[in-house]
């Protein structure tokens, strides 16, 4: 047990040049920062480290590397092995604004080359941060012509970088993140199969699960005319909104951010129903259903009694043969190290056995 | 509702009344389309307020804003029916040329607009003269001070200023003669919640119904154990009634959240679904108005409760410790009656809901 809890650590690494704004998303993502708090944050000396404990046997590693050049000089030389071996993720800030693009990525490849030479299996994303100070018709383009210009200079990396547009004032921030997240999580195809199957059950249109204290998205079913749902983008905008509605909680109720959580959420309209209530230890599910109060109670009812199921799919780090037994192909628990070119969806080498 | 049979009729008093009454000064009674005038020094934040505060733009956008140059006059359609005029800082509001009847004639409140991380001496001048003007024509006209942007002030400085402010304007008023103006002070930034406090008070102010909304609220709180209960206009997160136990701006900011929670999910589910054949016979099952409920995860932390009262209106309720959610059918029923009863207040509300439905 002990050893496999190790082996779901993963690695992240957050690098980008002093003031790009890692350390106020990080604040935001995990530790319940409001976006105008994070003006008070100062500067990162060296490498702050995070371990956030995620959806039970997952266990983000986090690397908050300080950007001054001074620092930057350090991990690239003296730090080298010890900063970029066994990554899992690396996650690239740039700042939009910045005034010297060009030695910014210059300062990227060199970090891509330390990469590559001690972890090539690493994936990495690339946030292009601060996009609301730039006016929102010349967004999209201005992103896309930094995101080509970077993925120029990524090396061994090109063709699997990710880029992002992010901000902390909107939901891109959770976008972005949520795909990182999806990424590291070993066992999501199975949470999907058994999410799926409750589903149908309890007859929703759909379910969301949230991580609890991020309040980021871990996977979602959508079934039938929802798939046709104008929001694309309704899963970030759920995150959003619910870690707005925490800190509003916390602020006035005068508890700590990361323990106020809701037991359940309700809202029925005549065109939907929709709760969010807690499923597991690290898990919120939220649900839309239709407008009828018959299926609303009978998927309380039934959601309750699935609980003990995903506890333990969260929890155990043995498969469950009947949803798993499809991919779990390999006893070879050390294959996560191995996936390199996963764009976030081959996710069946990394079964523990 | 039998003990309150005089709720709409508008006071006849022969002293003008001055604060609270609900009437509005200077318009012909009964016709309720109030306008909110906002003035100020140009670059103090008229069109922000307005936009942020009626078109929902988040404050980090109003940077982009460009300065007004002619008035902007926008209608309100919510359960009250106002205009909101936003003016051009740099204008001379009693140039001869301007139709200044025309402008005050049914005004419900002048919003004056102060920088307060600016020089505010000529700012304070204008908004005397301003005032001084308007009392010979229209004595009763309500001027709300709106001390803004005092985000970006420290705590300390942000309370001198306030008060530097207030104390220039009522000692030059009183130099000239006009004691106890009908001035307020609000300290209103577009960052937080003080805005649409300072809003909410201004627009109440101008409700005729007022003390029979607080009295409906009051006895619907002591009935179910609420600790506090807000009647909000869902388009603009603002008031307009709220019952009369002491009230703190927490309350207030956490029950806005939660409107902005229910809306937004509503928003996002709510869309125009391709009609789904069979299910017809299910659809009377739905709810008529949305309704909400927030429990908390810890024991002895209060829960929110939302009912949607009419189109416009929204009725949000922070429930004490001693009200658990198995009460909710009694809560329910109680909202129900409170609901009944606000539809004998605002008789004209409903009417016009009917009449502009088909349209």
């Amino acid at each position: 047990m002990n050893t496999s809890k190790r082996q779901k650590q993963r690695k992240v690494l957050l690098m980008g040049k002093s003031g790009a704004g890692k350390s106020s998303m990080r604040s935001i993502v995990f530790s319940n920062y409001v976006a105008k708090d994070v003006r008070r944050l100062g500067a990162t000396i060296d490498v702050e480290h995070s371990n956030i404990k995620f959806m039970g046997n997952l266990m983000l590693n986090l690397w908050d590397c300080g950007g001054q050049d001074g620092f930057v000089e350090n991990y690239l030389t003296h730090q080298r092995a010890h900063v970029f071996s066994s990554v899992a993720v690396l996650i690239f800030v740039f700042d939009i604004e910045s005034r010297e693009f060009a030695a910014d990525v210059i300062s990227y490849s060199a970090i891509i080359r330390a990469l590559s030479e001690n972890s090539p299996t690493a994936a990495v994303f690339v946030l292009i941060h601060k996009m609301d100070l730039v006016q929102s018709r010349l967004r999209q383009q201005l992103f896309e012509e930094r995101a080509e210009y970077i993925r120029q200079a990524s090396e061994g990396f090109r063709d699997t970088v990710e880029f992002f547009p992010t901000s902390i004032w909107d939901q891109s921030l959770y976008k972005a993140w949520t795909q990182i997240i999806y990424y590291l999580i070993p066992n999501a195809r199975g949470i999907e199969g058994l999410l799926r199957e409750l589903a149908e059950v309890v007859d929703a249109r759909e379910l969301i699960l949230y991580e609890r204290t991020t309040c980021l998205m871990v996977t979602h079913v959508t079934r039938g005319a929802e798939g046709q749902n104008p929001f694309t983008d309704r899963f970030e905008r759920i995150s959003s909104i619910l870690k707005t509605h925490k800190q509003s909680m916390a602020k006035h109720t005068g508890i700590p951010a990361g323990s106020a959580n809701f037991a359940e959420m309700q809202i029925k309209t005549g065109r939907f129903m929709f709760f969010i209530t807690r499923l597991t230890e690290n898990t919120n599910l939220a649900a839309s259903i239709p407008p009828s109060e018959q299926v609303f109670n009978a998927a309380r009812v039934n959601i309750a009694l699935v609980r003990p199921k995903f506890a333990e799919l969260d929890i155990a780090s043995k498969p469950r043969p009947a949803v798993q037994q499809a991919f779990a192909h390999s006893a070879d628990s050390e294959r996560w190290e191995g996936h390199v070119e996963g764009k976030g969806k081959e996710r069946e080498k990394e079964w523990e056995a | 509702m039998e003990d309150l049979p005089d709720a709409e009729v508008p006071h006849t008093d022969p002293v003008p009344p001055r604060f609270h009454t609900g009437r509005l000064p200077n318009s012909k009674a009964g016709d309720g389309k109030p306008r909110l005038l906002l003035m100020g020094q140009r670059r103090s934040g008229k069109s922000s307020i307005s936009s942020v505060v009626f078109h929902k733009l988040p404050p980090s956008e109003t940077l982009y804003l460009e300065t007004t140059t002619r008035i902007k006059k926008e209608s309100m359609h919510s359960f009250m029916d106002f205009q909101v005029w936003d003016f051009p800082g740099h204008l001379d509001y009693f140039d001869p040329a301007f139709d200044v009847d025309n402008i005050f004639e049914e005004i419900g409140a002048l919003i004056w607009v102060i920088d307060a991380q600016d020089e505010y001496l000529e700012a304070i001048m204008r908004l005397n003269t301003t005032i001084l003007n308007l009392q010979h024509s229209y004595p009763n006209i309500n001027v709300e001070v709106f001390v803004h942007k005092v985000d970006g002030l420290s705590e300390d400085y942000k309370g001198d200023t306030f008060r530097d402010i207030i104390q220039r304007v009522q000692d030059e008023l009183s130099d000239h003669g006009y004691e106890n103006a009908p001035v307020s002070f609000y300290q209103t930034s577009i960052y937080d919640h003080s805005i649409f406090e300072a809003f909410s008070k201004v627009i109440q102010k101008l409700i005729p119904q007022l003390p029979t909304l607080e009295a409906l609220l009051n006895s619907l709180c002591s009935t179910c154990h609420i600790e506090k209960a807000y009647l909000f206009d869902i388009m603009s997160k603002i008031y307009i009634a709220t019952d009369t136990s002491p009230t703190d701006i927490g309350s207030y900011e956490i029950c806005s959240d939660y409107i902005d929670v229910v809306i937004d999910v509503s928003e996002i589910y709510g869309w125009d679904r391709p009609s789904e054949n069979g299910d017809a016979d299910l659809q009377e099952t739905g709810n008529n108005d949305a309704e909400s409920l927030i429990t908390m995860e810890r024991k002895g932390n209060n829960y929110l409760y939302l009912r949607e009262i009419n189109k416009y209106l929204a009725l949000i309720c922070l429930m004490g410790d001693d009200s658990p959610s198995e009460k909710k059918a009694v809560i329910d029923y109680n909202v129900g009656v409170f609901q009944a009863a606000l539809k004998q207040v605002f008789p004209r509300a409903e009417r016009d809901i009917v009449v502009q439905s088909p349209s």
